[in-house]
């Protein structure tokens, strides 16, 4: 299993769109810095709506390592399935439509090493992946903005987090994101063992994400009761809620504490039942395939 | 008709003792105040609006006469009402220029107060009324009522300790108006964790925010710079 996960990390790592990733998201975080570094002040006056009406606040302050990070992650967790899914989507058609699928099935190992050896080859794509956003996004930041206190806007108010209370939210953010992407590499995994060709598998599952994340987003009572429970791109969110933290009954902040965890973990759970589901479906048609080309 | 006469005389004559007294009392509490030029103050601040979750707040506070008053917190960010200058005693005889009336007795917790009514003479001021109870055996303000023409009414509750021979608080509650708060749509793109959301009631019920401020380690008359409060 070793020595089919290092091979397929070396294929993953071989190809250019690999790195396409790394370049992109490089591009985007240094474009946001670059735009909150001049226009810090208007961008969080406006995050903040009337904010000013009633109270008095520093913004310059504001804008800091932690609050640049949020915001990156924010557009950045939308559009990084995208990514995931350029390379996911690749591992199993890619080698069809190369004609090397049939020579690596033929080896005298079984189709669910091969399949899973593949996943945790995405898995630790995945996992580059998030390291790389959270070098950028975060230290980079930090580096350029200094480190404050954290303001997190819901649509119910306003949450500021002190500074000493925040790392350890990014770290489990990361680590929820690594498990929210991974079900979209299981997505593509899954697409990727029905199709002999790349781009089929890739487009399926971006276009799977549009549409789910749409119907989970709108605020349409049928779709919100009946199908919005069970997407998974309901549950992909769930990194915020370790910026959402508990208070008393006067809103005084509670160091170290998460304002609803159960929902967290229900999201967790519904992340993970999703992966083993798609993950046992992948091993199962690709246990049962005819490779042919 | 002597005698209807005398009955005017005296009530005319116990209403202007009445409204002497009150005037000086306003004159004692305000010379008590105008004895700090300047302070500087720790405070542990803790804010109730309901909008906004925050910590407990390690800031400094900074004052200057007249009306100079800088609320600052040098290790994080702290959220400062607007209007919160008026959480300084000098603001309210700020103008010079008022009818003081006298509004009666009344009891808060357990201490007696002179009820105290400020009007401004100038129609200008953004004051319209103010109203002082002052604890008169102590000749400090226990609490003013505020009502302005641009920033809503404005309650300030004071403690005193140590510094109470400076009209110094040892504790201020300052409760006043919010407004309504409104995200820009669509920025937010919030967690659904399953938790309670509050109900439209509970929404209106707080339109009044509350900061808390528990002052300590009053440095008085030791000069500040104006670089402070630019």
């Amino acid at each position: 299993m070793w020595n089919l996960l290092q091979i397929e990390l070396f294929k993953i790592f071989k190809k250019p769109r690999t790195y396409l990733a790394f370049a992109v998201i490089a591009a985007f975080i240094f474009l946001i810095q670059l735009g909150l570094y001049v226009n810090g002040k208007d961008w969080m006056m406006f995050m903040l709506g009337s904010l000013d009406e009633t109270m008095v606040v520093d913004y310059n302050k504001l804008v800091n390592g932690y609050a640049v990070c949020f915001f990156v992650l924010n557009l950045l967790l939308v559009h990084v399935p995208i990514l995931v899914a350029l390379v996911a989507g690749d591992v199993v058609s890619g080698e069809a439509s190369m004609g090397t699928l049939r020579l690596l099935a033929a080896k005298p190992v079984s189709r669910t090493s091969i399949i899973l050896s593949k996943y945790f080859a995405t898995a630790v794509y995945v996992f580059a992946l998030l390291i790389w956003i959270a070098v950028i996004s975060l230290l980079v930041s930090l580096a350029v903005f200094g480190k404050n206190d954290l303001i997190v806007a819901k649509t119910s108010g306003l949450q500021l987090i002190e500074s000493s209370d925040v790392l350890w939210r990014y770290f489990c953010a990361f680590a929820f994101a690594f498990i929210a992407m991974m079900v979209v590499a299981a997505i593509s995994l899954l697409l990727s063992t029905l199709s002999d060709n790349s781009i089929g598998p890739i487009v399926a599952t971006v276009g799977i994400i549009i549409v789910c994340t749409l119907v989970s987003e709108m605020e349409i009572p049928i779709y919100q009761k009946y199908i919005r429970p069970y997407l998974f791109t309901t549950y992909m969110l769930g990194w915020k809620g370790f910026f959402y933290i508990g208070s008393t009954a006067d809103g005084e902040t509670i160091k170290g504490s998460i304002e609803y965890l159960p929902g967290i973990i229900k999201s967790l759970v519904a992340l993970l039942v999703y992966i083993v589901a798609l993950v046992s479906s992948s091993v199962f048609i690709f246990r049962k395939k005819d490779i042919l080309s | 008709m002597k005698k209807v006469l005398l009955i005017n005389l005296f009530i005319q004559l116990c209403l202007f003792s009445q409204a002497q007294d009150v005037n000086l009392l306003v004159q004692r509490v305000k010379e008590k105040i105008n004895r700090v030029n300047d302070y500087t103050a720790d405070a542990k601040m803790k804010t109730n609006v309901s909008f906004l979750k925050v910590p407990v707040a390690s800031v400094k506070l900074y004052f200057k006469k007249p009306d100079q008053l800088k609320i600052v917190n040098e290790k994080g960010i702290s959220f400062i009402p607007k209007g919160a200058v008026n959480m300084n005693m000098n603001n309210i005889f700020s103008s010079g220029k008022y009818t003081v009336l006298d509004a009666g007795s009344d009891k808060l917790g357990k201490t007696v107060v002179k009820v105290v009514k400020l009007l401004p003479e100038d129609n200008n001021e953004d004051v319209v009324l103010s109203t002082l109870y002052i604890d008169e055996v102590n000749e400090v303000i226990l609490k003013t009522k505020t009502t302005t023409r641009d920033n809503g009414t404005y309650e300030l509750e004071m403690q005193y300790g140590n510094n109470i021979s400076y009209s110094l608080p040892a504790k201020i509650i300052f409760i006043f108006n919010t407004k309504d708060y409104k995200m820009p749509k669509g920025v937010t793109f919030d967690f659904e964790d399953g938790s309670k959301k509050k109900t439209a009631d509970e929404k209106l019920k707080n339109k009044t925010g509350k900061i808390e401020l528990n002052i300590n380690n009053y440095r008085i008359n030791k000069g500040i710079t104006a670089d402070v409060f630019k």
